[in-house]
């Protein structure tokens, strides 16, 4: 026990550890990139993917997975434009909720259709990741609103967005308090523990009786809430949308969740390993400009972590499966080797 | 729990349940009583429709005619946790766990102990997990990860479960089947024990001797109907037999008297750290060996690796004097092995698609000259098959589903002896079809011993093993532990070795 669980905690530690060793390395190349403002900026990029990154990995963990996170992202963020453009002075909460609405919406659509119509949530959330876009554009030629700049919103939206407490940026502070509620929920509450249950085995699952249809819902809900409150930071803090926004972010998603450490086929991982796995990717695509490396590689720098995470996680769960076997055929013997081992003659 | 010694209302029960799937009758006006203080004993042969009422009971499958009374009162479970939340809790055959999570996890999910706040109480947690394995005598670490576990371990866990939900009514489905004897004489203390505290169980065993052991009553079923329920000591081990199959054994396996020929199948040494070690045997032509043993010693394994699905660590297998590379199941085909597996839904058949496509799904390269498959020869490999098994069928294009437990056996069987082997190894052949069909299949098998196949019988059911084995092999935790001619082989001779008590002196000799 102590070693399988080394090996998982293990997991968050060696991505701290390559954490390092970029910024260690970028940091000799170009010594700005570890000063205050530096960090500033890591911590700021990593906190929408991040938060993108808890959602997902509350599905991951039950055998389930969200590939409309950017569209659904591109559509709230689209949201909140519109909403300035219908009223300038629209309160900040009500643009933030309305977008947590509209994402725990799509969330409640792609859950309903995998817990209740038994869909495979990869070919559900395939289809929405295009059915959302297109809404998305669709709503952006109906209006002829193509694109939505930082005059057209509130300043109060813009400065929640940019601002920062202590040095540290509110979409950091936001993208904290939902790790550790998140957290805290998968480990402390038993609808929690039965996200995991659900992914280690939905059979046995369905015999403790879980509500497995009810928890997968819950899920994609709970999911499609965080990415519609990453759409509307998105458009706080960058101050101009269209409806392209999101567009491929599904990809540094499960990259993120899984090179932190959640296996893609449920029951084990945790958030704050999701969390950093996010950190991790968003610090290497900021390292790869001054290290030299044209911008167009990020996403080829996604798929390869994503592809040497699952490698890495296969060949673990491997040599853990061989080393039961061998400790298993080791304690046989010792129980009774007086009837086989020792009264064998050879022939 | 209060302790009732013969409460008069029966804690749970069955009144003239019926139950069907599609157009299977699974079971029929079946009644039975479960009382506080009693150990109740089902009894039947696969396919009885024992199953079936463990489900009901457990809440998995609802009744489609009759009653289920509880305390009494007329209840309907629509799902297995309203089963146990009004008390009852079942212990499946094959434990079914989360490997991720802690065992305690495991005993108490959907129960875990909470601190204010809604919180899991984990130390709470653990420390009553520790509790129950402490009562039932077995150390096994409570924050241990499951995965890795071995069978009779997470037996145990499906126990702790049970007794730490204080469960009034617990159905044991066949739980010794994967257990040694000192595991099993331990579990039927704590049986006892549950009794004795107030408890109804229901236990199913394939063990005659195991329910004289424990049991204070039997019903016994066949083919879904009730036959009889009785006190455990008024009625001998024949009369209980007999109840149960319908007629006498002698009936279910044909006379065979086969000359064995040359050494076919032999294998020499085979290895597979940590699940079976130093396997050594030789099938003849004509013979039919038994390979006996509980469930999780082995066989399948040593039958996957000769045939070349699993690895092997070392070892040699040979076929007809040709020795088999390791791993490589096409190789094993086109040499004459054939592996009828021993789960025909999972592994045997590709349930959606025809019949006639399944039966020509090993002999592929035959009904498809120059790469592309013809329908028609297809059909008539099918249909030559077909006719020789007596398979019963209404059209050849239907999908394998459609087929009775016996005749989809009967397509796996035909799809395997269309590739002409010279070695036929069968899992479990006959497990869940009815009893008509076994009588088929058994004959067949020997048919196909007289034509001079040899033959590796795989069967956890001693009464076939012992009925169609010209030569038992006996294997325990992954090692043979006794050779056993038909003269010497009976049901004590066999189980003693399977249990761990095997002699030494016959291991590999043969070979």
């Amino acid at each position: 026990m102590n070693r399988v669980r080394s090996l998982l905690s293990g997991r968050e530690i060696s991505i701290v550890l390559a954490l390092v060793a970029v910024v260690a390395v970028t940091g000799a190349v170009n010594p700005s990139f570890v000063s205050a403002q530096g960090f500033h900026d890591l911590f700021l990029n990593a906190s929408i993917i991040a938060l993108l990154a808890i959602g997902q990995t509350l599905l991951v963990i039950t055998r389930n997975i969200d590939l409309s996170v950017g569209s659904v992202m591109g559509l709230t963020a689209y949201l909140s434009g519109q909403m300035f453009i219908a009223d300038h002075d629209t309160p900040v909460i009500v643009v933030v909720l309305a977008g947590m609405a509209l994402g725990a919406a799509c969330g409640a659509f792609n859950g309903a259709l995998v817990a209740i119509a038994k869909v495979p949530a990869l070919v559900v959330t395939l289809g929405t990741l295009y059915v959302f876009r297109g809404v998305d554009y669709g709503w952006a030629s109906a209006t002829g609103v193509h694109q939505i700049n930082a005059d057209q919103m509130s300043p109060s939206f813009l400065s929640f967005g940019s601002g920062s407490i202590l040095g540290i940026p509110h979409l950091t502070l936001i993208a904290v308090a939902a790790l550790a509620v998140a957290g805290y929920a998968l480990h402390n509450w038993r609808s929690g523990r039965e996200l995991y249950a659900i992914g280690s085995n939905p059979q046995a699952a369905r015999l403790a009786g879980i509500p497995a249809g009810k928890r997968v819902f819950s899920a994609f809900v709970i999911s499609g809430a965080l990415v519609g409150l990453a759409g509307v930071l998105h458009a706080s803090y960058f101050g101009t949308i269209n409806a392209s926004v999101g567009t491929g972010r599904e990809l540094a998603v499960v990259a993120a969740v899984v090179v932190g450490g959640v296996a893609i086929f449920g029951g084990s991982g945790t958030v704050l390993g999701a969390v950093l796995g996010a950190l991790l990717l968003t610090t290497i695509t900021s390292a790869l400009p001054i290290l030299g490396v044209p911008a167009f590689w990020q996403r080829a720098v996604d798929g390869a972590a994503l592809l040497l995470a699952i490698s890495l996680d296969r060949a673990v769960m491997l040599r853990l499966a061989a080393r039961l076997r061998a400790e298993r055929s080791r304690a046989r013997p010792a129980g009774d080797t007086g009837d086989t081992e020792g009264s064998v003659p050879r022939a | 729990m209060e302790a009732t010694e013969h409460s008069p209302v029966p804690l749970l029960e069955l009144r003239n349940v019926s139950k069907s799937f599609q157009a299977v009758r699974a079971l029929r006006g079946v009644s039975i009583a479960l009382r506080a203080g009693e150990v109740h004993a089902l009894a039947g042969e696969n396919g009885a429709g024992k199953s079936t009422v463990v489900r009901i009971i457990g809440g998995e499958h609802q009744p489609d005619g009759g009653e289920v009374l509880l305390d009494g009162e007329p209840v309907r479970f629509s799902a297995p946790r309203e089963a146990q939340q009004r008390g009852v809790a079942v212990i499946h055959q094959e434990p079914i766990q989360f490997p991720d999570l802690s065992v305690a996890e495991n005993v108490f999910m959907g129960r875990q102990p909470l601190r204010p706040g809604r919180r899991i109480d984990r130390r709470e947690m653990n420390r009553r997990a520790a509790e129950v394995f402490d009562r039932l005598g077995v150390p096994i670490e409570p924050t241990r990860q499951t995965r890795g576990l071995s069978i009779a371990d997470q037996q145990i866990i499906e126990i702790a479960k049970a007794l730490s939900a204080d469960a009034r009514i617990i159905v044991m489905d066949e739980p010794t089947a994967a257990l040694s004897a000192v595991e099993a004489e331990r579990l039927f203390r704590v049986a006892r024990g549950l009794a004795e505290r107030g408890a109804a169980l229901l236990f199913i065993s394939h063990r005659l001797d195991e329910m004289y052991a424990l049991c204070d009553r039997v019903t016994v079923l066949r083919d879904g109907a009730l036959v009889a329920t009785e006190r455990m000591t008024e009625i001998d081990h024949d009369t209980l037999v007999r109840r149960m199959v319908g007629r006498s054994v002698e009936q279910l396996f044909p006379e065979r008297e086969n000359e064995a020929g040359d050494e076919v199948l032999v294998v020499d040494g085979l290895n597979r750290a940590g699940v079976f070690g130093d396997i050594s045997f030789t099938v003849r032509a004509g013979e039919i060996v038994g390979l006996a043993g509980l469930v999780g010693s082995g066989r399948s394994e040593v039958a996957r690796a000769v045939f070349g699905v699993d690895e092997r660590d070392s070892g040699t297998v040979s076929v007809n004097g040709r020795p088999l590379p390791a791993a490589d199941p096409r190789t094993a085909i086109e040499n004459g092995i054939a592996l009828v597996p021993e789960d025909r839904r999972e592994q045997g058949l590709v349930l959606e698609l025809p019949i006639e496509r399944n039966a020509s799904l090993a002999r592929l390269p035959q009904v498809s000259p120059g790469g592309i498959t013809r329908r028609a020869r297809e059909r008539a490999l099918a249909r030559k098959w077909g006719e020789r098994l007596s398979l019963k069928y209404g059209r050849l294009s239907d999908p394998a589903t459609t087929l009775s437990g016996g005749n989809q056996q009967k397509v796996v069987l035909g799809k395997w002896l269309a590739t002409e082997p010279s070695v036929l190894i069968v899992d479990e052949p006959t497990r869940g079809i009815d009893i008509g069909a076994k009588v088929e299949v058994h004959a067949l098998l020997s048919d196909l011993a007289a034509q001079g196949i040899a033959i590796l019988l795989i069967s956890s059911e001693l009464p076939e093993v012992l009925g169609m084995a010209d030569r038992v092999l006996v294997m325990h935790e992954g090692r043979i532990t006794a050779e056993l001619s038909t003269e010497e082989a009976t049901e004590e001779t066999v189980m003693y070795a399977a249990t761990g008590n095997g002699r030494g002196g016959q291991n590999g000799s043969a070979a």
